[in-house]
């Protein structure tokens, strides 16, 4: 386990101390902490919220929600864009603090889905905000929502994070 | 003592708001604490369900009636299906109107413990969330094992259902309503229906008149929470609701005045105690084997004309009104659901009351944001 | 009470207005009117003591390509009947009477049938955009409806194969 995040530990007798990188000590706190934004459009917020529910209980994997864009790192898009709702999705998106992550979540934030033939849906929510996570379902189940939340948790690990480039 | 001048301020709730169920938004005018007008702005999940359902084949447009509501997807199943099946003249044999039933009973059972659970989430308490989410995954498998989906069932087709219940389900549904019937709702009037806090939340607020409620065509429990004993399972039987007995709750002023928040989280309580004896009339009464599906022609035409058929969703009345032209695809379909009356209430309601009994009122209320929208 | 004595009550009420009188596969009662005495049909039926259709239970609109109409679901709780209400009006400029000052619960339904349809409803109080943007161009529910390919700087062209 220790291994695998490149943390050293020196001092086998004690186990007091423990060496590693600053990157990755700082994206196992961040992975591990992932705040996510209610967005709940339509039928997967549903889901969303049992997802958080007793049974598969995301917060066990250190999510819980956030009501506000300001305090938290993921975006869940669960449900159908409008275009009435686009703009707003996009200035939520737009409050987060960096670094920020989003998970589509469903058929019709990934590319619409049943509702392509509609006139007033957008056909996938990556026509305004940058997607890290697909996941199709319709709804997914929350086992799914879980496996894409640790997708995001091992982008984040994988991250160098201090080396970006302030832009 | 100073007095103070009269400041008004408009204020934005929503589209994005933890309290407003889904995407509503509301144009807030306040003075301070007290509101003097919150207009709704609805549209924001409009998806052109009524323009979809003219470009698809009667059966293709099933699984679209799941999203009208997707809390109570199995009754809009129903209500698609009865409205299709009597333009065209089929009858589902008696095997798959008992599923059906079930099925919808079930349904409104989870939808009302999302409704009950999601108010008290709105007022603030998070722990009657949890529990009531906790007997909805219950409901979730039992569904799962009848249909294979946990949310959007998909389960009825037009003549009948798509499968048979599977061993055990009918032993699981039994002792999950058992459970919810004797052991739960006990449990959840005693911590939470009866708390103080909660009565103090809900009483008194939100009161709708009979009269108001029939102006502003309300339905469902919304309108028996005002006292008006109307529920179309009872007054205007369709399916097979003649051949159960169960009671239609409403009203009373239990703890403040008659048609108010209260009233109206009151009745839905009472309304899952209630769903809870017909399924088990229904377990009981059904034929162990059977047909479960008519036959129907294919492709499937209905002759030219036009109907009305409404059905008792947990959001009250789920009314279609179909246009046939004898093709293959609706001429026009219209889908009047419980929310979309309801919200209309909110703006008359809202007048001279606090900011957070606005919370209290659209939660009361049960307005879920693709009922309106469509 | 049997729909055969309702249309008899009807025409004795509204014999001056009644154009048709039918009945529907559900047992219900459809009437024909001129749109022109809308106004006074709905008060009528509401208003008269043997009729009490004091529930507007729905209303839709309807393109026919040639021509438009407007519906209207009542319910009686005196009589435990429905009937709806049918007036056509003409496809250029279609408008007709709000019945608001009748059914103030209308409201919202004539705003999305004027946003849908693009039924003008004279007299409504604020006549809106209801569920679509407020920029929006077009009424999506007429057959002759094109759908948009750009929306705001959004491009929703359906891809080819999507149909």
């Amino acid at each position: 386990m220790l291994e695998r995040y490149n943390i050293v530990n020196r001092f086998k007798e004690d186990h007091l101390f423990i060496t590693t990188k600053v990157e990755t000590a700082l994206n196992l706190a961040r992975a591990n902490s992932v705040w996510y934004l209610l967005m709940g459009l339509a039928c997967c917020s549903i889901e969303l919220m049992q997802t958080g529910g007793p049974r598969a209980d995301i917060d066990r994997f250190g999510s819980l929600f956030r009501a506000t864009p300001r305090q938290s790192d993921l975006m869940i898009v669960a449900g159908t864009v409008t275009l009435k709702m686009a703009p707003r999705l996009r200035r939520l998106y737009d409050q987060m603090a960096d670094p920020k992550y989003v998970i589509a979540m469903g058929s019709c934030a990934n590319c619409g889905g049943p509702f392509t033939h509609s006139y007033s849906v957008l056909k996938g929510v990556d026509k305004i905000i940058p997607v890290d996570v697909y996941l199709p379902g319709c709804p997914p189940r929350p086992e799914a929502l879980t496996e894409a939340l640790i997708k995001i948790q091992e982008k984040i690990k994988k991250e160098k994070y201090l080396m970006k480039d302030e832009t | 003592m100073t007095e103070f001048a009269l400041e008004e301020m408009i204020l934005n709730m929503g589209p994005h708001h933890p309290s407003t169920h889904g995407v509503l938004r509301f144009i807030v005018r306040t003075d301070g604490e007290m509101m003097l007008r919150a207009t709704p702005d609805v549209g924001f999940l409009h998806r052109g369900i009524e323009k979809i359902a003219e470009l698809m084949p009667y059966e293709s447009f099933m699984p679209y009636t799941d999203r009208i509501d997707y809390l109570s997807s199995l009754n809009c199943n129903l209500g698609y299906a009865l409205t299709v099946e009597r333009l065209a003249g089929i009858e589902a044999p008696e095997k798959a109107e008992y599923l059906r039933v079930i099925g919808a009973e079930l349904t409104r059972i989870g939808s009302h413990l999302i409704a009950v659970g999601a108010l008290l989430l709105d007022l603030g308490a998070v722990t009657p969330f949890v529990h009531a989410l906790r007997e909805r995954e219950t409901y979730n498998s039992l569904m799962e094992m009848l249909c294979g989906a946990r949310l959007t069932h998909h389960y009825v087709r037009i003549g009948g259902v798509a499968f048979d219940a599977p061993d055990g389900f009918i032993e699981k549904a039994l002792s999950f309503v058992n459970h919810l019937e004797y052991e739960f709702l006990d449990e959840f009037n005693k911590l939470i229906s009866f708390n103080s806090i909660l009565i103090k939340r809900l009483a008194n607020v939100g009161i709708i008149t009979p009269e108001k409620a029939l102006e502003f065509t309300l339905v469902g429990p919304n309108l028996r929470g005002s006292g008006i004993k109307f529920d179309l399972r009872k007054d205007e039987p369709y399916s097979i609701y003649d051949r159960f007995d169960f009671e239609i709750p409403s009203g009373s002023g239990k703890f403040g005045v008659q048609g108010d928040a209260y009233d109206r989280y009151w009745v839905r309580i009472e309304e899952i105690k209630q769903s809870c004896r017909i399924v088990r009339q229904a377990i009981n009464q059904m034929p162990e084997h059977g047909e479960i599906k008519t036959k129907i022609s294919k492709p499937f035409k209905i002759p030219a004309g036009e109907i009305y058929v409404r059905t008792e969703c947990p959001r009250g009345e789920l009314g279609f009104y179909l246009i046939s032209a004898g093709g293959k695809t609706p001429y026009r379909l219209k889908i009047r659901t419980g929310s979309f009356s309801a919200m209309t209430i909110i703006e008359e309601l809202s007048e001279g009351v606090m900011v957070a009994d606005l919370v209290a009122i659209i939660g009361s209320l049960d307005v879920v944001a693709p009922e309106i929208d469509r | 009470m049997e729909t055969k004595k309702l249309i008899e009550l009807l025409g004795e009420k509204l014999s001056s207005f009644i154009v048709k009188a039918d009945k529907m596969p559900n047992n219900d009662l459809l009437i024909l009117i001129k749109k022109e005495s809308l106004l006074s049909v709905m008060d009528t039926l509401k208003n008269d003591l043997e009729l009490k259709f004091n529930v507007l239970m729905n209303h839709l609109g309807v393109d026919y390509t040639e021509s438009f109409a407007v519906i209207y679901n009542l319910y009686s709780f005196k009589l435990k009947k429905k009937v709806t209400v049918k007036a056509y009006m003409e496809h250029e400029n279609p408008e007709v009477d709000s019945i608001e000052s009748v059914f103030k619960g209308v409201n919202w339904f004539e705003r999305e049938t004027y946003d849908l349809l693009g039924i003008r409803f004279r007299g409504h109080s604020n006549l809106k955009r209801l569920l679509l943007p407020s920029d929006w161009e077009g009424h999506p529910l007429r057959k002759d409806y094109i759908y948009p390919e750009e929306y705001n700087g959004l491009i929703l062209k359906r891809e080819e194969n999507c149909k």
